[in-house]
């Protein structure tokens, strides 16, 4: 690792300040992606503002039809919370299967999202059911926020606070991991509810993205078979030593379909 | 690691670590001039949790004033001398450098130190009784021979701790699933279930 300073602020506006003040400095909560890239030197912040002492960005609570879940709430608190698991089911399964027991209980949920790897879970879960980002400005909805391979529309000194879900009528996540690494090939997450009908996809392109075909066909006919013979172009999938663009391709019908029938 | 160069280069008046002995235990795990002799302090404009701060270990309270980039893999091996702990791949992938940090498993090498203050870490060395009885998951992987080399043996037991307290190991195919966090290069792995489900039918976690 390169050389840098370390910041543990108790408060959003003490972190927000830290970053706002050194353009080279980084956020970090739980660390599993941003360590191993400092590791490897392909990272080189001047500081580090570690955000793990921020109380008010802990915890589930619902409001109206949403529920809202801070920033720092580690896979392991979601996939456990009652709150979760009666409300969205979907949701909590999906933290019980992110990586491994050990990446549960030391990720976050706001980690996950704003370092917005192709492969992750998170991005799947916040886009498939349309929640909404709270930073420390202003509120984006998903389909604004995820821009592209670890892109995403935070700023700088913005910090990602909390995300609102919307409750949906059904939800359901199926992925296929790879089997040594665990990081998803190709995966779906849908619902339908206050949003509308949402399918959206991850690990199998650059970015997560919404399927719009299936999207349409779920919204008239919502069940397996009306996605089964929606083929995904592999044009700009991911291709790779653990699949190709085709492969990844049909792993996406195939998820769509289970993610269907998990929903019910 | 690069921590490394401070250990040698440092000036002697920079080396300005010190362990203190718990009052929780009242004993002191390492005499001070022995810790002093091994403490690096970089030079650098500090964060503001910077140097020193306490790390509490296996019921100890040690305090430390570390470079800010040791993780706490490091910090166990390095500077508290606890080896037990091991360095499997250090990226986080093979599970070596399990740790229970509240209670709960995680991978020491892809934590910071400075983050761990006022958590409290178990390392395999915090497992037996004082007078050297073994923790039942201990002896379950002696029993079972749940290990050719014994490299991922301490990250194994943390691990297997951590899945009967979850509540995760009520089948071999749950206890091998919520394993999978921890690779054994030897695959002792059907030895490795064995011993759990030993400990888990002696109610221990």
């Amino acid at each position: 690792m390169y050389d840098f300073a370390y910041h543990k602020p108790s408060s959003v506006a003490d972190a927000v300040k830290l970053l706002a003040a050194d353009p080279d400095a980084k956020a970090v909560s739980g660390g599993h992606t941003l360590l191993p890239a400092l590791k490897h030197r392909l990272n080189k912040p001047s500081s580090l503002v570690d955000l793990s002492g921020i109380a008010e960005m802990r915890g589930v609570r619902r409001e109206g039809n949403a529920l809202i879940i801070g920033a720092l709430t580690r896979h392991h608190e979601v996939a456990n919370s009652e709150e979760v698991k009666s409300a969205i089911p979907a949701l909590a399964y999906m933290a019980q299967h992110i990586g491994d027991q050990q990446v549960r209980n030391r990720g976050t949920l706001g980690g996950s999202v704003s370092n917005n790897d192709p492969a992750a879970d998170y991005p799947a879960a916040v886009l498939g059911l349309g929640a909404t980002i709270h930073t420390s400005k202003r509120k984006i909805a998903a389909d604004d926020f995820f821009l592209g391979m670890f892109t995403t529309a935070l700023e700088h000194d913005e910090i990602l606070v909390a995300v609102e879900f919307p409750i949906p009528e059904k939800a359901g996540y199926a992925k296929m991991r790879n089997p040594a690494s665990r990081y998803v090939m190709a995966g779906a997450f849908v619902s339908k509810g206050p949003k509308g009908v949402r399918v959206a996809i991850n690990g199998a392109a650059a970015c997560v993205f919404r399927q719009s075909e299936m999207e349409a066909a779920l919204s008239s006919n919502w069940s397996a078979d009306a996605v089964a013979g929606i083929k995904q172009p592999a044009d700009d999938l991911n291709s790779d030593i653990h699949g190709s663009a085709e492969y990844r391709a049909h792993l996406v019908t195939v998820m769509a379909k289970r993610a269907v029938a998990a929903a019910g | 690691m690069d921590t490394e160069k401070h250990d040698t280069t440092a000036p002697s008046s920079n080396r300005r670590r010190f362990l203190v002995g718990s009052a929780l235990s009242g004993t002191v795990p390492f005499l001070p001039h022995e810790a002093e002799a091994r403490a690096p302090l970089a030079a650098r404009p500090p964060g503001d949790a910077a140097p020193g701060f306490a790390l509490h270990v296996n019921a100890h309270v040690y305090q430390v004033a570390l470079d800010p980039r040791t993780t706490l893999l490091d910090a166990l091996r390095e500077h508290l001398d606890l080896t037990g702990v091991k360095k499997g791949c250090d990226h986080g992938q093979c599970g070596a450098c399990t740790v229970l940090v509240e209670g709960r498993r995680e991978l020491s090498c892809l934590s910071l130190a400075a983050s761990m203050q006022g958590r409290e870490v178990t390392t395999i060395e915090g497992l037996a009784t004082p007078d050297g009885r073994l923790h039942p998951m201990q002896q379950a992987f002696m029993n079972h021979d749940a290990f050719q080399c014994g490299y991922c043996t301490p990250g194994q037991i943390l691990s297997a701790i951590g899945c009967i307290r979850e509540g995760h190991a009520g089948t071999p195919v749950d206890i091998r699933e919520y394993m999978s966090g921890n690779l054994c290069r030897c695959a002792a792995y059907p030895n490795i279930v064995a011993a759990i489900e030993q400990a888990r039918d002696q109610g221990e976690g």
